[in-house]
């Protein structure tokens, strides 16, 4: 008997890359390992991790959200420096709600979550026929602008912010909600982009006039993604508002614009879940490294470069490739 | 009052001008917006600081030394970075800003914070012009940027390299045919801003301080100027520096130096939501918007 070795995906790829003919549950499973990796790895380690890593895992889960959503934003050639922009609003809102009317975190949350979207697609409206690095100026500055602008007005508790919010009633309840969210947008996300109404996203950002000579309006299309993107970083912003009990400037600090863009770069951007898995390494390994204080920062600013440079693609779309060149050995009949 | 609000402008307006001009003419000339502009500006201090008073040397030769680290600095940073992902403007914009961060923090991580990081004025003392009194340094900074002004005008139309930088800036391809290298070239306009900003760096901070801040404040004076202005475009960064730093001075003085910072942000936020390639630039309109 003489065997020789097959790839495994050949034989169950249909036609496309998301179409699959199944006939045995191994190749069932060989399909749904990677899926399920994200769903066990998220629900069933966090509850054992210490208190203080659960908080650790709860503020990763933040950034990759962030993340994702920059991942959105980007599949529609909209690049933002400025999640911190839509993570700050988020925190404003629902820290607002809160503080001044009292409402409770199951309340605020997805009030923020909406408004927060809608609020920041409104702004950036007026932006949006902007191209590449000109929109990413803009978001970069807005964030920037609006800290000045509550320091110099001192609105909202100005620079002391508001302090003092509901926390949620336990840990382990954020955990989950957190958990579930970022799952949700993950899976949600990624099929949204890989139906047919995703194919209008990817063109936009890969040729948007022809887009538009197919009798598109791809600024409608782009205002759904900002909102969407937008919305579930205001969500991220919510969160962290109930988590920390206070909002206010640092909100819109740096850290929330760099942070995503570098898992983005790590992880591979497009994919969602790279920027997920860059979120999962670059947050834990700086509270590894807290105690080295600004080196951090150091780390990201020299990550984003070696991985811009070095390895452009990022690891999940090396790691995807991989696990599809996979091989078994077969009977030669 | 409104005398000396008009002389602080304008020296306000040369200080702008002063700043922007190396990130200006990297971008002009290669094309690449060099987000680690501000991180150069306090490598470039600090190294002066460093080489006075950790290790002794006189001031004018830390002063030379410094610019031409800044500049190498800024060569190798095109030759190792901006070289392979050319082209790419995200790439380029996500990898110069990474690298200027890690620069920035650096600093702060070894504690340069502090009163005492700061540099000498050039003479001391201060004349009165009029009722209005200016100190020399403020004098010198209005000097050194009309005068870098001119130096680049006349360095950019009248010698060998200064004229290939232009002809790489308007059209790359027909420079090409002419035996122009255009990575050398784009090499060295990214050292000259580099150096461009030491020099900045060096007139401008014995004002102050040297602080880390001062580095994101300095990329934010300079691509709100150079984006009002145009990007790459030597005549509008004059009259956008103009009118940026007069509005600076008025805000600062009429309601509240809180506001300053505010200014440059509103105004880089207005041109490019009204007119994206700014008041007097001459790229196309299709490439910014659709």
């Amino acid at each position: 008997m003489k065997r020789r070795k097959e790839r495994i995906d050949r034989g169950i790829k249909a036609r496309s890359e998301d179409i699959f003919a199944l006939s045995s549950y191994r190749e069932m499973l060989y399909l749904l390992i990677p899926r399920a990796i994200p769903v066990v790895g998220l629900l069933g380690v966090a509850p054992f991790l210490s208190a203080y890593w659960q908080e650790v895992f709860i503020s990763t889960a933040v950034y990759a959200l962030l993340a994702i959503s920059w991942d959105m934003l980007i599949s529609a050639g909209l690049v933002s420096l400025g999640q911190s922009l839509f993570y700050g609003i988020g925190s404003y809102m629902a820290g607002a709600l809160n503080y001044y009317w009292g409402w409770s975190p199951l309340f605020t949350m997805p009030a923020a979550t909406i408004g927060g979207g809608l609020l920041c697609t409104v702004i950036l409206l007026p932006v949006l026929r902007l191209r590449g690095i000109y929109f990413a100026m803009v978001t970069l500055v807005l964030p920037l602008m609006l800290m000045r602008l509550v320091e110099a007005t001192r609105i909202l508790g100005g620079t002391e912010g508001l302090t003092g919010l509901t926390p949620f009633p336990n840990p382990l309840m954020s955990l989950y909600v957190i958990q579930i969210v970022l799952l949700m947008a993950l899976f949600g996300f990624r099929r949204i982009i890989s139906s047919d109404y995703g194919l209008i996203v990817r063109g936009i950002n890969d040729n948007d006039r022809s887009v538009m000579s197919a009798g598109i309006n791809i600024y409608w299309t782009k205002t759904q993604v900002l909102f969407l993107g937008a919305s579930v970083s205001s969500f991220a912003g919510a969160f962290g508002t109930h988590i920390d009990m206070f909002a206010g400037m640092p909100g819109f600090a740096l850290d929330y614009a760099i942070m995503p863009v570098a898992s983005a770069v790590v992880g591979g951007m497009g994919t969602f879940a790279g920027p997920m898995i860059g979120a999962f390494i670059l947050v834990p390994l700086s509270e590894l490294l807290r105690a080295l204080g600004a080196l951090r920062i150091v780390f990201y600013g020299l990550f984003l470069v070696i991985f811009v440079v070095g390895l452009p693609e990022g690891l999940f779309p090396y790691m995807q490739r991989k696990y599809h060149q996979f091989e078994r050995w077969v009977y030669v009949e | 009052m409104l005398l000396g609000t008009l002389t602080y402008g304008l020296i306000n307006s040369c200080i702008l001008a002063l700043v922007a001009l190396g990130f200006n003419l990297t971008f002009g000339i290669s094309g690449v917006a060099n987000f680690a502009y501000g991180a150069v500006y306090i490598f470039s201090g600090f190294l002066t600081w460093i080489l006075m008073n950790s290790l002794g040397f006189p001031y004018l030769l830390s002063v030379i030394i410094s610019i031409l680290c800044a500049g190498s600095v800024g060569l190798l940073m095109y030759y190792l970075i901006i070289l392979r992902v050319k082209g790419l403007s995200l790439s380029e914009v996500m990898a110069t800003f990474g690298l200027g961060l890690a620069i920035m923090e650096l600093f702060r991580y070894f504690d340069f914070v502090g009163f005492r990081y700061n540099l000498p004025v050039f003479f001391d003392g201060s004349v009165a012009i009029g009722d209005v009194y200016i100190d020399y340094q403020r004098l010198i900074i209005a000097l050194i940027a009309v005068g870098l002004t001119l130096g680049l005008y006349l360095f950019t139309h009248h010698t060998k390299i200064g004229l290939a930088f232009r002809a790489i800036a308007q059209d790359e391809r027909t420079a090409l045919t002419f035996g122009i290298d255009s990575d050398r070239i784009g090499a060295l306009s990214m050292a000259f801003g580099a150096g461009l900003a030491a020099i900045a760096a060096i007139v401008i901070l014995p004002l102050g301080t040297i602080a880390v801040e001062g580095g994101y404040e300095v990329l934010i004076n300079a691509l709100a100027v150079c984006i009002v202005g145009g990007l790459g475009s030597t005549v509008g960064i004059l009259v956008a520096s103009v009118l940026i730093g007069y509005a600076q001075t008025f805000t600062a003085n009429y309601l509240e130096p809180h506001w300053m910072m505010l200014v440059s942000l509103i105004a880089i936020a207005v041109v490019l939501v009204v007119k994206p390639s700014g008041l007097f630039s001459h790229q196309k309109e299709l490439e910014e918007r659709i």
